[in-house]
């Protein structure tokens, strides 16, 4: 099933993008095996077809337990599909792989390393003086020149997000995987890190592929967003965000973006449930979360 | 400044009424054998003065080290491989779980059997009280590893032994040093009932000779005061320990 692309809402005199594609789902299926005695397998992705652009910043939203966590583990190389593929470069992913770095919501900075210690865990230079360079120029990136030295205990909940991200963007890859990666955060720490975030994407220019369940967030950071549904999950639309960054939420075409998508969800932006949707999803109180 | 001085005092003042009501006891109850306080600390200068305190000291600390740090390079690869490998530690579970409830005192007449009245039987019965709940506790601290670390680390291109150097070692390394504290107070506890039957040198012989030659009752309660201080001792490097940077992540209580 082909998902409805939305049309722009505006134009924007933008340089074309690069056509390339960089990371490719086609025809993924994920099903879990049930639990208890009755169980039923779980089909949690049900035949996803997506393409990612070199360079480009994708979002994918959808309601929780709607398997964006799982087809964003599936394009990391931490969990199979059950059918179909994904592709990296023509590659198929069968495995985590340097070139491609996953950040975690949980925050994955280890915390028995100092902040320098963490930067450079990936961090592929031969030379000692090449390796310093590295790791103090994004520490510097992300804000964290003076905490070289810190242990991530002794940081708060955004700067370990930081040094996590510092870590990805050292070992250099073509590739971010980010899995809510602000989602533990107070919403002004949020706020502050999507802003850097652009800025440093904007810089490095890497393929990042987020996960989020704010749709602010989405809009906010995305040159596509990927709508997802409840489960079991297709992609709903796919909608460009032409908006030049950096984004404010309260600008008109935004806020239009922002309830269209909601509306894809099924949802009003009061979080009601809109009038029945064509697709036929269930009603929430038979939601399996 | 007074919650400092009252973590002083008030411990001072419970020893002060403890060793008067020691003091009291012996003397109303007219007892010719069991000492005063008085009594123990001449008994133990006279051991001081004879060189015996500081040789039963060092040779009880031997053997409580010699037999601690083999099980700790025994136990904690052991832990850490059956902690990471599920059908290791399938197969290794139930032999462990059937051995670690038997007492270390109730292998003393096995150890004498296999090594004799020497070091090697205390040695080795601190190693068997040591080596359960390091390995123990080794398997737990690998399996409750936050899986997010290994697979960042995956992530990363780290596989195999550098996987294990590089991050199963130190995230579990916080739970691994609570077991080797535990382990080094039953160690201790076993190097005394050990000593009292299987060699001739240490703090629990002499306790145990006292006693034999000429219920020398100062002296055994000297030893017995000199056990309670030198555990207190060890359980305080220990504790040192637990505030290095390696390790204090997993600890902050």
């Amino acid at each position: 099933m082909l998902s409805p692309v939305m049309q722009p809402l505006v134009k924007l005199d933008r340089a074309p993008q690069p056509a390339r594609t960089k990371i490719a789902a086609r025809g993924v299926w994920m099903t879990f095996p049930g639990r208890g005695s009755d169980a039923q397998p779980i089909n949690v992705l049900e035949d996803i077809h997506l393409e990612v652009r070199d360079g480009e910043f994708v979002c994918l939203v959808g309601p929780s337990g709607c398997g964006k966590s799982t087809l964003l583990n599936i394009a990391g190389g931490f969990l199979q599909a059950t059918r179909g593929e994904i592709t990296v470069d023509g590659q198929p992913v069968t495995a985590p792989d340097p070139r491609r770095i996953f950040i975690f919501q949980e925050n994955a900075a280890f915390p028995w390393l100092t902040v320098e210690e963490n930067i450079g865990f990936g961090v592929k230079r031969a030379t000692e003086a090449g390796r310093r360079e590295v790791i103090e120029h994004y520490i510097e990136m992300v804000g964290l020149t003076g905490f070289g030295t810190a242990y991530p205990r002794e940081l708060s909940g955004g700067m370990r997000q930081r040094v996590e991200i510092a870590r990805a963007l050292a070992a250099e890859p073509d590739v971010l995987f980010m899995d809510e990666p602000f989602g533990a955060l107070d919403y002004l720490t949020r706020l502050r890190l999507r802003a850097e975030l652009i800025q440093i994407w904007q810089r490095e220019k890497r393929t990042v592929l987020f996960v989020t369940h704010d749709v602010e967030e989405a809009v906010q950071l995305a040159d596509r967003v990927v709508v997802m549904g409840k489960r079991p999950s297709r992609l709903r639309a796919i909608v460009p965000i032409e908006v030049p960054r950096p984004r404010d939420l309260d600008d008109p075409v935004c806020r239009v973006l922002r309830e269209e998508i909601f509306g894809v969800m099924g949802l009003d932006h009061q979080g009601l449930q809109a009038s029945p949707d064509s697709s036929g999803s269930l009603p929430p109180s038979t939601d399996p979360d | 400044m007074r919650a400092r001085l009252e973590s002083i005092l008030l411990p001072l003042g419970v020893a002060v009424a403890f060793v008067a009501v020691w003091h009291f006891a012996v003397i109303w109850t007219g007892s010719d054998i069991f000492p005063t306080p008085r009594m123990v600390v001449a008994g133990t200068l006279e051991l001081a003065r004879k060189g015996v305190l500081l040789n039963y000291i060092v040779a009880s600390l031997f053997r409580v080290t010699t037999g601690f740090l083999l099980a700790v390079f025994v136990g904690i690869p052991f832990g850490l491989v059956l902690g990471w490998f599920a059908p290791a530690l399938k197969a290794f579970n139930p032999a462990i779980q059937v051995l670690r409830p038997i007492s270390p005192i109730a292998w003393i007449p096995v150890a004498i059997l296999w090594f004799g009245v020497d070091d090697r039987a205390p040695i080795f019965l601190i190693f068997l009280a040591s080596l359960f709940p390091i390995t123990t506790a080794s398997i737990a601290a690998v399996r409750n590893i936050q899986l997010v670390y290994i697979r960042a680390a995956q992530n990363f291109g780290i596989r195999g032994l550098a996987l294990f150097q590089k991050v199963v070692l130190p995230a579990a390394l916080p739970q691994i040093l609570t077991g080797l504290r535990l382990a080094l107070g039953v160690a201790w506890l076993v190097v005394v009932a050990a000593e009292m039957i299987a060699v001739n040198s240490g703090l629990g012989y002499l306790i145990i000779d006292a006693r034999n030659a000429g219920k020398r009752y100062d002296l055994v309660v000297a030893g017995m005061i000199m056990i309670g201080l030198i555990g207190l001792g060890l359980d305080w490097l220990m504790r040192q320990a637990e505030k290095l940077d390696e390790v204090r992540w997993g600890l902050n209580r």
